[in-house]
């Protein structure tokens, strides 16, 4: 046989559990091309109807950004988070100084 | 508008350097302790990471043996694909079979990513160098073993494998999560066929009282020896999480009063709760037997490899189709 022989190569699995739901990664299989690697795909995250749609990508096709000095900087980024406005004093303040009770939860 | 950099920065460096053992730059001494840190700290490890070869080691091992064990494990049951009792009996069974072979697809690549290829795997299961579950190497003689196999013996194991959702090897534990959602299916199916037979003819229930007094002993077995927590390098690396006699602990308390109900009778005369010691008492399992077993010495250990043996040989068309090679005979 001349021909080059098809490598064996990961391919990671994505899957929708629901209609609308986020991709989420399941796993991945071994697979020599992409009609195989979809097949294998089906049988091992879609058998029991646990799935509603799958993606399949070649394991070197995925572009992997973990630096943690780009996703994780030593900086207090408090301020793009609603957790970093802390004013429960600042309102207790207020409500001495204007005289008013704090409002309920839902107005009536 | 604010300055990042005159920003004080608020997370320690340990904190945010999460893969600080990933940097090529530090000796390999300071990759190993910032990877223990990070390990015994609770933290999760990639298959891309870097890791030390202890580490790459015993968690290979751990899966090889985990989905050698799915892959045998399906032997005994198969037996009884054409023999279930009823067309329902026969499809979940038959769901089951290849849900176990779904699991060692799923872990062996969770394994294959570690380095050792596949082949190599099948290679040295059929040689013997690597081992696979106690509980497989014994004969299924009746339908009631069915039903006790996918009960108990999956009961015992998803004792073991919940714990495994917290391993330090993230795609491990991501696997196992997965594959706990399917054995709690297992468990109902083969719970309602031992439910079944207990409720019903004196011959049913004698048959699977037999099938309980046989498969005792090997469910007691199962998950191994005492052994103590701190000489386990592989609850250091928080690859598990339980002792064997933790594991044993918890089947049996969720079990015993379980198998009771049915009005089955425990083939251990020593088996009792011990408030003073808040654990179960047992007859100590016959630990010689475990080793016989797992060294392939069981009394079905060389015909289930015989027959993975001739079904490797059997099925090699396939692959050689799928790769398209002439894979020398």
């Amino acid at each position: 046989m001349t021909d080059t022989p098809p490598e064996l190569q990961p391919w990671e699995v994505f899957r929708q559990e629901k209609d609308g739901d986020p991709m989420r990664h399941g796993g991945s299989v071994m697979a020599p091309d992409a009609e195989l690697a979809v097949h294998y795909a089906r049988e091992l995250f879609g058998r029991r109807q646990e799935s509603v749609r799958l993606w399949v990508v070649r394991r070197v096709d995925v572009l992997d950004l973990s630096d943690p000095d780009l996703l994780q900087p030593p900086l207090d980024r408090s301020y793009k988070k609603p957790g970093g406005y802390v004013m429960r004093d600042k309102l207790a303040a207020a409500r001495a100084q204007s005289g008013q009770a704090k409002p309920k939860a839902r107005p009536g | 508008m604010t300055d990042p950099l005159a920003l004080d920065p608020i997370l320690a460096p340990l904190e945010r350097s999460r893969p600080a053992f990933n940097d090529d730059d530090l000796s390999h001494d300071e990759r190993f302790a910032a990877f223990e840190a990070h390990v015994l700290a609770g933290g999760k490890v990639e298959a891309t990471d870097w890791m030390p070869d202890e580490y790459r080691t015993a968690v290979l091992r751990f899966v090889e043996m985990h989905a050698n064990s799915e892959l045998m494990g399906v032997l005994p049951e198969r037996e009884w694909l054409m023999r279930a009792p009823t067309l329902r009996r026969k499809l979940a069974l038959t769901a089951k079979v290849q849900d176990e072979v779904g699991h060692a697809q799923l872990l062996y690549r969770v394994a294959e990513d570690l380095g050792k290829p596949r082949e190599a795997m099948f290679d040295d299961l059929l040689a013997g160098k690597t081992k696979f579950h106690n509980v497989f190497h014994y004969p299924t003689v009746g339908w009631a073993d069915v039903g006790m196999i996918a009960w108990l013996v999956d009961a015992a194991a998803i004792v073991a494998q919940q714990a495994l959702r917290d391993s330090s090897y993230a795609p491990y534990a991501r696997t196992m999560r997965k594959i706990c959602w399917e054995e709690s299916v297992h468990i109902m199916h083969g719970r309602d066929v031992v439910v079944t037979m207990a409720t019903g003819t004196a011959a049913q229930r004698a048959a699977i009282q037999d099938a309980l007094d046989r498969w005792w002993g090997p469910l007691m077995q199962m998950h191994g020896p005492r052994s103590p927590r701190e000489k386990d390098r592989d609850l250091h690396w928080r690859i598990k999480a339980k002792t064997s006699e933790e594991l044993r602990q918890e089947f049996l308390s969720i079990y015993v009063p379980r198998i009771r109900e049915l009005g089955l009778v425990i083939p251990d005369g020593a088996l009792a709760w011990d408030g003073a010691i808040d654990a179960w008492r047992y007859g100590e399992p016959d630990w010689d037997e475990l080793r016989t077993v797992v060294t392939n010495h069981g009394p079905m250990s060389q015909s289930r490899l015989d027959f993975r043996r001739v079904n490797r040989e059997e099925t090699r068309w396939v692959r050689e189709t799928i790769l398209g090679v002439a894979v020398a005979a």
